[in-house]
């Protein structure tokens, strides 16, 4: 058996055990990166001499007898949204290509302390935005299982890492189901804690309120290696929660007396007859395994989408208005544009057209305009103009007011159904992974694919998605699990005990 | 005399008096090389989050109910959003709609009644944090402004008055007693020529018209360097409002609200341009920070922590030293430092009235002269204190009070030293007597002149008693001579 | 209320973004779509019912007034287009 073929935690206990070094770890997945990733297009970025060179100071300190962290040596790949000190954090955008922080996200340092070995940048939606991860302006990435087919987004290339043995753990984002939806077209499991519990220190905002950075693994219980290392309190993000974050060294033991809720509207239509059936299948697991099936209703959950469609580009058109060419990121070329605008406005002159003429942009009013345009792509300018639009004189109250009342009827609806059950139990997508391009030119259809998961952003509540079978064009099915907030170890337990069950997540894709 | 008002509102920005910036731990010292205070917090980089200063949010409550502000339970903050270099995340950090405070009043009053004491209400007050500096660069002699973002993040105070104020003189005795009030208080350094203090006015005017009243056009004026700038500028707007309104007749809503920027020099204000998109600020409640609820208690520890305010004190001076109002301005405008000053030196002195008069004239007189604070002042307090309660004692002649302080201050020595220095010693009773019967014994001209009503002939006799004692007090001698001619 | 081409470009100005004719006529159905489907939560009664703007409800979250070490003015500058090695360069601010 090859050692990328082992789980996090198996590669672990080698490693402490001394059968296995992390160098040899290490190389094993970067040569099985070398070799597929240009097919799969995982990465945006790997620097094997890093990697490397990081595994045998840890192989070192080993033999030195000197204490190491929970990850120690065991490979992690990242989504590139996360700041890291020195190093590039490109956001799969045009935008911020040569970026280069002065420091390190709260998520990055917490991984080097676990002394996890660092193996390069993974591909996204650009700055988290879409559902395919072919808004990346920097690379194309392909679902392992079926190159035709997209990894999901945005954490497409976090998901397609894990699922072509590329990395044991990776780190996904999820705003409204970027880790979880990713997770389900690849055969992974991803979880998006409750928002606070991992620091957005770091993490490049894309919707603030929304944003929360989770593991992505093949299990659960490799899922609560990465995620003990990295959830906790931060002091330097405001929104970080100041709770302990459970023991996770129990989530082999069964929950008992555990109810599954399931909820009418997750299974109406829209929903692919395979899905629904892998879906039902999953709940007849738990049924088995002694739960309590119990049918619940989340009334609001209609207008989810209509929700977070307001409120996630509201967010994200104030967290790009920092790109604008004068701190960071890319900048237009200054003297065209001058000279643009000189020669429009001697053109405006001569015609006449004074006061055209004095409209026109400033140089530095164009510089902004002419930046942004040429940086940011398609979906990024959509959701940008989404938000002002929403947030502008007029219609502020009926978009931006409103939809945050209904997020919070969102939230009561939730509150009512984790008055009932312990675990919230449904499809993570509507459908097995799409394919490539299917979806590119109608942004609305694109965006209705969230629709189970988004309501978990708004509310804040943890989620997650495990494998629970495969189309029979073979592709991965998702289980979706959701949980009260700070429940994430009822959710790890509860995909534990399927997990142990079933084999959906021991499924690999032929490379 | 034209038949209107002028309806003036004013917009003050404080810089509080924090060590580090309101949402990062930059230092806001003043003064620094360009951008060489900033972090990834306050210059907004990717993935960076703020995380509000305690101190910041103490002080504006102190602020805040020192203005007499109402104090909501909770507060939060809100992104005010537009474009400009000096603004690194494309909004700036304020409150919108919940302002941690509201609804207040600071009283003015005019010793010299040029207005009547009134009470100008504070709408609000928020807490947001500074934008950076834009320098026209002229080395480079191109076209390009560098920018600075030392000051970005900074903790400012927005106090916004209702439109109280009716004339450029009221607005400046606003801003005085505002500025005092901070200062009292310590919350701010409020200085104008640090930026630690900025002032916006709102004018316009209603003007009384044959078919009733009619309000022109509110024109905000910026850049104004200085309290007498802000009285001048106002002053002016109005009557070119005036002007404008004679010419044109345009009333408040007929044209967009207007900005005017102040040149001092030219003593005139001049229209800015602004596009009429500016102003949709897309103001939201910023996630990434969360809502302040301030508790009774603390409310109530803020109020406590204020310590005497500058109208309770020139109440007390008044009724507790026998001051009189004006007098009582003179010092508690000072600031707290040269009241504090006063107070000690009237508990050695024991006489408020006396030891009034040295402050305001002689002490301040010198601090103005050589530009120094009163903690450089070279006498002390208690030195003072000891100086006047030897001249009420009479134990230093008054007549020579000036040239033993003068000497105080020079030397920094005490009032025993400096008379001791300047060899005044007390005379006895009996011997100025003596001196004073050989004179008149010496001067029988002058005893006539006295007797025949011309009892100033006694000032010849000053001069001499003074050149056989130099230590003579004059109004002693002329008493003792006037007493004795009486006798004769 | 439908969305214009007119209303697509105010709204591009406003978010500093230049759009050519192709994107102004793309976005402006684009946008009149997803509005148009956003419009739907006119529909639920929220008249009691309190804004949520934050995931989870904390308040109170504040940090020590301490000076901590700045970034130096290289590394500060390091990420900006352009820069003079004392500060931020850009087009002049006053327009011209």
């Amino acid at each position: 058996m090859s050692l990328t073929s082992l789980s996090a935690v198996e590669q672990s206990r080698k490693l402490q055990a001394g059968e296995v070094s992390a160098v040899d770890l290490a190389r094993a997945y970067l040569d099985r990166i070398d070799e597929h990733n240009p097919g799969v297009g995982a990465f945006l970025r790997y620097d094997a001499e890093r990697a490397l060179t990081a595994a045998r100071h840890i192989d070192e300190r080993r033999k030195a007898g000197e204490p190491l962290g929970p990850l120690a040596g065991v490979p992690v790949a990242v989504k590139d949204i996360l700041a890291e000190q020195g190093e590039r954090t490109t956001c799969a955008s045009r935008m911020l290509e040569e970026f280069r922080a002065p420091y390190d996200s709260t998520v990055i340092a917490r991984l080097k302390a676990a002394d996890a070995v660092l193996l390069g940048r993974l591909n996204m939606d650009e700055f988290a935005m879409g559902g395919s991860t072919e808004n990346s302006a920097l690379g194309k990435t392909s679902n392992p299982w079926d190159l035709k087919c997209s990894p999901g987004g945005s954490s497409g290339g976090s998901a397609a890492a894990v699922a072509a043995d590329f990395a044991p753990l990776t780190i996904g984002t999820d705003t409204g189901g970027s880790i979880r939806q990713p997770a389900a077209f690849c055969g992974i499991t991803g979880m998006k804690p409750t928002y606070g519990r991992v620091s957005r220190f770091g993490l490049v905002a894309f919707a603030s309120s929304l944003d929360q950075v989770g593991p992505m693994a093949r299990s659960a219980e490799d899922l609560a290696l990465l995620y003990g290392a990295i959830a906790g309190h931060d002091p330097q993000d405001s929104t970080s929660l100041n709770q302990p974050i459970g023991d996770l060294s129990t989530i082999s033991q069964p929950l008992k007396g555990l109810r599954i809720g399931y909820a009418k509207e997750h299974f109406a239509a829209g929903l692919d007859g395979e899905v629904d059936e892998a879906v039902r299948t999953a709940l007849k697991v738990y049924e088995a395994l002694g739960a309590t099936l119990v049918e619940v209703s989340l009334p609001h959950s209609k207008y989810a989408v209509a929700t977070y469609y307001v409120i996630a580009p509201c967010e994200a058109s104030s967290n790009l208005a920092r790109y604008d060419g004068v701190h960071y990121g890319y900048r237009s070329d200054v003297a065209k544009i001058t000279a643009e605008l000189s020669a429009q406005r001697a053109a405006l002159e001569e015609a006449g057209e004074r006061r055209a003429a004095e409209d026109l942009d400033t140089p530095l009013v164009r510089m902004y305009r002419q930046s942004r345009s040429e940086a940011f792509g398609p979906e990024v300018k959509r959701r940008i103009m989404l938000g002002t639009y929403a947030l502008s004189a007029g219609y502020y109250d009926a978009y931006y007011l409103k939809a945050l009342k209904v997020r919070r009827l969102i939230r009561q609806d939730f509150d009512k159904v984790f008055e009932q059950v312990d675990v919230l139990a449904g499809p993570t997508t509507a459908t097995p992974a799409f394919e490539l391009g299917s979806l590119v030119d109608d942004p609305l259809a694109m965006y209705l694919v969230d629709l189970y998961t988004v309501s978990a952003n708004l509310a804040g509540v943890p989620a997650m998605s495990l494998p629970c079978g495969f189309s029979k064009s073979g592709l991965p099915i998702g289980l979706q699990l959701q949980a009260k907030p700070l429940a994430e170890e009822t959710l790890l337990r509860a995909a534990y005990m399927y997990q142990n069950e079933t084999e959906w997540h021991l499924q690999r894709p032929a490379l | 005399m034209p038949d209107y008002t002028t309806i003036i509102g004013l917009e003050v920005h404080v810089q509080l008096a924090t060590k580090s910036k309101l949402f990062c731990r930059c230092s806001t010292q003043f003064g620094a090389e360009p951008n060489t205070q900033t972090c990834p917090v306050c210059i907004g980089m990717p993935g960076s989050l703020p995380v509000m200063n305690r101190e910041a949010l103490n002080l504006a409550l102190k602020t805040a109910v020192a203005l007499n502000c109402t104090i909501p339970p909770m507060t939060k903050w809100d992104r005010k959003q537009y474009y400009y270099p000096d603004l690194p995340k494309g909004y700036q950090i304020s409150q919108y709609d919940m302002p941690m405070s509201e609804h207040g009043f600071l009283e003015i009053a005019d010793s010299k009644d040029r207005f009547e004491t009134k009470q100008v209400r504070i709408l609000r007050a928020h807490l947001e944090e500074d934008a950076g500096k834009s320098v026209h660069d002229e080395v480079a002699g191109r076209a390009d402004s560098m920018i600075d973002l030392n000051r970005t993040g900074t903790p400012l105070l927005e106090i916004v008055s209702e439109p109280d104020m009716r004339s450029g003189l009221e607005a400046r005795a606003y801003l005085d007693e505002l500025k005092l009030l901070l200062t009292y208080i310590g919350v701010s350094d409020c200085n104008m020529q640090e930026g630690s203090l900025r002032v916006d006015a709102n004018v316009n005017l209603h003007i009384a018209a044959s078919d009733g009243k009619i309000a022109t056009p509110i024109v905000e004026i910026k850049n104004m360097n200085s309290f007498r700038a802000v009285e001048r500028a106002i002053d002016y707007e109005a009557r070119r409002q005036y002007d404008v309104w004679q010419e044109t007749g345009a009333k408040i809503g007929d044209v967009p609200k207007q900005t005017r920027g102040w040149d001092d020099n030219a003593g005139v204000t001049r229209g800015q341009r602004s596009k009429e998109e500016s102003s949709d600020y897309r103001y939201f409640p910023d996630p990434d920070l969360v809502p302040v609820k301030f508790s009774e208690a603390e409310v109530q520890t803020a109020r406590e922590s204020l310590g005497e305010l500058p109208a309770a004190l020139r109440s007390r001076l008044q009724a507790e030293h026998a001051l009189s109002v004006y007098d009582s301005e003179v010092l508690v405008n000072q600031g707290v430092d040269v009241v504090a000053y006063y107070l000690a030196a009237v508990e050695v002195a024991g006489d408020g009235k006396a030891v009034c008069n040295w402050v305001s004239q002689d002490v301040l007189r010198v601090l103005k002269e050589s530009e120094a604070n009163i903690a450089d002042f070279g006498i002390s307090a208690k030195s003072l204190g000891e100086f006047v309660g030897k001249l009420k004692a009479g134990d230093l002649p008054s007549a020579r009070g000036r040239e033993v302080f003068d000497v105080m201050l020079e030397e920094g020595i005490d009032v025993d030293q400096a008379m001791q220095k300047l060899g005044i010693e007390e005379i006895d009773e009996s011997e100025l007597v003596g001196i004073c019967q050989s004179l008149l014994e010496k001067n029988p001209k002058i005893v006539e002149d006295v007797k025949g009503g011309k009892q100033q002939a006694v000032g010849a006799l000053i001069g001499q008693a003074k050149k056989q004692n130099p230590n003579a007090d004059p109004g002693r001698v002329r008493q003792i001579c006037l007493d004795l001619i009486a006798q004769m | 209320m439908s969305l214009t081409a007119a209303d697509v470009e105010k709204v591009a100005l406003l978010s500093r973004l230049m759009l050519s004719p192709e994107e102004l006529q793309s976005l402006t159905s684009e946008m009149a779509s997803i509005v148009e489907y956003v419009d739907q939560l006119a529909e639920v009664d929220t008249s009691d019912v309190e804004p949520m703007a934050h995931a989870v409800e904390m308040h109170n979250v504040t940090k020590d007034d301490a000076v901590a070490q700045s970034l130096s003015r290289e590394q500060a500058l390091a990420t900006a287009p352009k820069h003079n090695n004392e500060g931020y360069l850009v087009p002049a601010v006053l327009g011209d």
